[in-house]
């Protein structure tokens, strides 16, 4: 019953920041909604005892690529009239494609016709980690899919440098370990012998 | 929990490629510029070594292992030899056209071999995650290396546009996926032919799911109406990158055909044939009309990809044995070709001068008689003229097409096909009975990509006249 | 008076029986409730006392006296500023984003308190004993984040913008070097649950994580610092360039919450160290029988005074860095983390996995 309303709250909360991600004049306030999403959806997998996903859901969306997607967003000087152009026209086609995939959806959660019956979540006890559970299964049963998300994130870093890390000519950057190596005795201070003179006419200099 | 090691061995392909890949980029790191050779002859090593060690694991074929998510069998073998071959050209072409634009970089081989690696992946999937998996690891491959120039804008947008393009059909085939897997219950492949087989009736949640499984397979083939990128792409990116997108990975996708529709869905056939019919059409059409009016040659060559996906496209509807053996035939051929022509393109280019304009070819025939001559043999086996292997692969197509008894298909094919002649004969006439402009130099390029390229071609020929072993191998891996 | 005592009684049990009759959900809310505030008030508390700690002994520090006038020993003096803080108009400033602008500084408190939930004070004493409390923290310290970026953003000011977006540079960089710390910790004791992680380090000062972990413990306690934006990584506010950063534009009680989340999260940094590296609520002189019969018994026990005390260790370190180190600068900064942090952690994670292989005594046998 509890859950029964925590459930509907957050799938409220779901669909309306959802629907705000799409309908906020502000890209930033978008950006917002979008991690308003996110959190959300981590309560849902919560009430699903799925905790390891949804802490790892807020971990990485919303503590890390959501905060450099505002980072990029906030920077950005979007101008909203241009990005509006064209709306109403493209509008109605939107709209169908939304329709058709509403319809499907729907079906499949309706229709049970292969025989696919939806059973209630197994309830575990309160020591069941469900963080262990998904640590048997990744690193056995689903080692070979795991080792290619592995080196997919790998290509996606490789990718991501080959792109963005170009020595442009004319750019100055520090050398830290220069900095760091750097002492008064070598080259950065040279004290000069000077014989002490004797001011003429006796003013100050 | 019990748990026993999965059989490594019938993976060790991909495990060498992986590992050498991750080892070329390391050495790749401590290598200055002038020595970067050594990445690329690295590489080739690599994918030498790699067939050798597919065609020693080829006696476990048939073997199932990580959890059934992989599989060692003989057509996945055969498939992932040729992609070797042509991602081997890929490289050899592209090191002189590299080293011209001060281009010649590491991340472009070790992009090469991963992108490489999702095509095993793809090619070897027994489960829909790993042909997810695989997908992602060969599409985030791509679109990287088509951005790699960053230096131009062509190829920015085009990666832009591959990359955003890409993304939503990966979208779409992974909510395809799930839609099957929440009808279905299984990610299995082979359960998932079962279980299909033994529905009762057919699902509409089901159907739904395979419009958009072969939305997304012919995003990423490059039907029509899925065929947006295809054009800026190829003309956007650089020749050989080109060569790498339009060549290697139309083997994985048509694996991922065979995979997913023949395998995992072949209970559907009924249904995916008319989608497929469509498409096919629509695809030659396109393909065939559009590519008239272009002036470029890699945008030419993109609309001349897009038509013979329609006759793959017509193998695999078929649904027949025949079919499958005969779309094998003509995607095998058809890349060869594809790396030859790309091949040319790289070697009349040279810095700041792409050769990609049709009009570049202009008078070929008296700068070099002999590339001219080979272009010449690519055109034709393109347009399916006889002696060359093209028209063997439209021939098998044909017959499995008019075997099952739609001969209408056929005659649209062979009409289709005519019409695409005129602008490769086109690309001859040029050659042969134009005059180059003014100031043309001749053609210069090493010895190695002269020799490559020359056998590329005439392979071309070679299988067009002895086309019997190609076909009696491609009858002997595809038994469904 | 034996009259009060009836009255007192019979209040006692209708209270008691009044308990038994509510349903279990409203027990387990009043419960909680109950809880939160058992631990909401010492804790704000302690931040009032910490900002006078800060002053004294920073002040002892550079040989002055730091605040010494209100009250005895200037013990009365967080009052003061409380009160001070409360009276003063908060400032909206002209085009902010109304909404947000209020936002930050409660989001920014309320994720520096939520993550108290799974702290245990001493063995099994806490609010939530949740499965993946590590994981808990480590989303909830992720999020704080946001209370930061969304104040910079709201202020609409060039310089609070400019804090919030080093802010978030920095936070998001030491966030991995800190996480893959705590994957160390979790690694050696087999949970993600706080109490267990504890309870694994059973044993005396040298059974503690700290010394296995020793490259982790260090990099944990420096990322905390620069997590909690606090000196030498303070580059978020840096009052020398860009006045007072994020919060510049904020007074009266929403500069308040930020004060208070702040230190609030110091001490959560202070006590997650405690708690992961030192034993928690653990002794170190644990398995020294002969003090069992002298009045120092007390020490050899676990206890509530042993998270204390070394929670205070940690937050005097705070105190220390700031008097003594200068600020970073903002290269040296990322650079300290993404290529010195980062490369230590995933090395020592590989060290300590070969160690569990092993099973090397005493901490992974």
């Amino acid at each position: 019953m509890v859950q029964a309303v925590i459930f509907i709250v957050l799938a409220a909360i779901l669909i309306g920041s959802a629907l705000g991600v799409i309908s906020a004049r502000n890209p930033v306030h978008s950006a917002l909604f979008l991690v308003l999403a996110f959190v959300t959806s981590a309560g849902l997998w919560i009430l699903l005892e799925a905790e390891f996903l949804a802490l790892v859901l807020v971990l990485v969306y919303v503590g890390a690529v959501m905060v450099l997607f505002l980072f990029v967003v906030m920077m950005l000087d979007i101008d909203t009239t241009t990005m509006r152009q064209g709306f109403v026209r493209y509008a109605p086609l939107g709209v169908v494609v939304a329709a058709v995939v509403v319809v499907e959806i729907g079906y499949v959660v309706w229709t049970r016709k292969l025989g696919v019956t939806f059973g209630t979540p197994v309830t575990h006890a309160a020591k069941y980690s469900n963080t262990r559970a998904l640590g048997d299964v990744i690193y056995t049963t689903y080692a070979y899919p795991f080792e290619l998300a592995a080196v997919i994130l790998l290509v996606g870093i490789v990718a991501a440098i080959a792109l963005t890390l170009r020595r442009r000519p004319g750019t100055r950057s520090q050398n830290p370990a220069k900095q760091v190596r750097v002492s008064a005795k070598h080259g950065r201070i040279r004290l000069v012998k000077m014989p002490s003179g004797r001011s003429r006419g006796g003013e100050a200099p | 929990m019990t748990f026993t090691l999965p059989a490594f061995t019938p993976a060790i392909p991909e495990m060498f490629v992986l590992g050498m890949g991750c080892f070329i980029l390391l050495v790749d790191v401590f290598l200055s510029d002038r020595h970067r050779v050594v990445t690329h002859w690295l590489s080739l090593a690599t994918i030498a070594a790699t067939a050798w060690l597919t065609v020693t694991v080829a006696e476990n074929a048939g073997l199932l292992t990580f959890s059934d998510m992989f599989i060692n069998d003989s057509m996945g073998n055969v498939f992932k030899l040729f992609t070797y071959l042509t991602v081997a050209l890929t490289f050899l072409y592209a090191r002189d056209y590299f080293n011209d634009r001060n281009l010649f970089k590491g991340e472009f081989y070790v992009l090469g071999l991963f992108g490489m690696l999702g095509m095993m992946v793809m090619i070897s999937a027994h489960n829909f995650i790993t042909i997810y998996l695989g997908l992602e690891l060969l599409s985030l491959s791509l679109y990287a290396m088509v951005a790699l120039d960053r230096d131009s804008p062509a190829a920015s947008e085009a990666a832009m546009k591959y990359f955003v393009l890409g993304a939503i059909a990966s979208g779409i085939l992974l909510y395809g996926m799930s839609l099957l897997y929440g009808a279905t219950g299984t990610l299995d492949i082979t359960r998932l032919g079962v279980h299909i087989a033994e529905a009762p009736d057919i699902n509409i949640g089901v159907m739904f799911a395979l419009g958009f499984i072969i939305v997304g397979l012919c995003f990423k083939l490059g039907a029509v109406p899925f065929h947006m990128w295809l054009p800026d792409v190829y003309e956007g990116a650089n020749t050989p990158v080109t060569l790498y997108v339009g060549s290697a990975p139309k083997i994985a996708a048509f694996a991922l055909f065979m995979r997913l529709l023949v395998e995992g869905l072949g209970g559907l056939r009924a249904e995916w044939r008319t989608m497929l019919i469509v498409l096919s059409i629509l695809s030659m059409a396109i393909g065939s009309i559009v590519a008239i009016v272009q002036t470029n040659l890699k945008r030419l060559l993109a609309y001349s990809t897009i038509s013979h996906v329609g006759y793959i496209l017509m193998g695999i509807l078929v649904g027949t044995t025949a079919g499958y053996q005969a779309a094998m035939f003509y995607v095998i051929t058809y890349v060869i070709m594809a790396a030859a022509a790309f091949g040319i393109i790289i070697l009349l280019a040279r810095k700041g001068f792409e050769s990609d304009r049709l009009e570049d070819f202009k008078g070929l025939n008296d700068r070099s008689p002999w590339f001219a001559a080979m272009m010449l043999i690519v055109m034709f086996g393109m347009a399916g003229v006889p002696p060359f292997v093209g028209f063997f692969g439209k021939l098998y197509v044909l017959r499995a097409v008019i075997d099952a008894g739609m001969i209408w298909l056929a005659v649209v094919g062979v009409i289709f096909a005519i019409i695409s002649a005129f602008y490769y004969l086109k690309v001859v006439k040029l050659m042969y009975f134009d005059r180059a402009p003014e100031g043309m130099k001749p053609v210069e390029a090493s010895l190695d990509m002269r020799w490559v390229l020359s056998g590329n071609s005439l392979a071309i020929l070679l299988l067009g006249v002895l086309p019997g072993p190609l076909m009696a191998l491609c009858a002997r891996v595809i038994t469904f | 008076m034996s009259e009060l005592l009836t009255k007192l009684h019979a209040f006692w049990s209708a209270l008691t029986t009044y308990w038994i009759s509510l349903p279990f959900a409203w027990q387990l809310t009043l419960k909680s409730l109950a809880g939160i505030v058992a631990i909401m008030l010492p804790l704000i508390l302690t931040v009032a006392y910490l900002t006078l700690a800060e002053r004294r002994i920073i002040g002892f520090m550079q040989v002055r006296m730091g605040p010494n006038r209100v009250g005895p020993w200037g013990l009365l003096q967080p009052f003061a500023d409380v009160l001070k803080l409360v009276f003063k108009e908060v400032i909206l400033p002209t085009n902010a984003n109304r909404f947000l602008f209020i936002t930050a500084p409660v989001i920014s408190i309320s994720t520096a308190f939520a993550a108290w939930a799974v702290i245990p004070f001493s063995n099994g004493v806490m609010l939530s004993n949740a499965n993946a409390g590590l994981l808990y923290i480590l989303a909830l310290t992720s999020f704080g984040v946001y209370g930061i970026i969304l104040s910079g953003w709201a202020s609409n000011s060039k310089y609070a913008f400019l804090g919030a977006m080093r802010s978030a540079a920095q936070m998001v960089s030491y966030e991995i070097a800190m996480g893959f710390a705590l994957v160390g910790v979790l690694m050696a004791s087999q949970s993600l649950n706080l109490n267990d992680i504890v309870l694994a380090q059973n044993g005396g000062f040298s059974h503690w994580f700290w010394l296995p972990l020793l490259p982790l413990f260090v990099i944990y306690f420096i990322s905390g610092v620069a997590e909690t934006n606090r000196a030498p990584f303070d580059v978020a506010e840096g009052e020398s360039e860009i006045v007072a950063g994020f919060h510049v534009e904020y007074s009266g009680t929403a500069f308040a919450a930020f004060f208070l989340a702040e230190y609030a999260n110091m001490i959560l940094i202070s006590a997650l160290a405690a708690t992961l590296f030192w034993g928690g609520w653990l002794s170190p002189v644990q398995g020294w029988h002969f003090l069992e019969d002298t009045p120092l018994a007390f020490l050899v026990h676990t206890s509530f005074i042993w998270f204390a005390v070394k929670t205070c260790v940690f937050l005097y370190a705070f105190l220390w860095f700031r008097a003594t180190f200068p600020r970073y600068r903002y290269d040296q900064i990322m650079r300290l983390g993404w290529k010195v942090f980062i490369p230590i952690t995933i090395l020592w994670l590989v060290l300590e996995g070969v160690a569990i292989v092993l099973k090397i005594p005493p901490w992974f046998a």
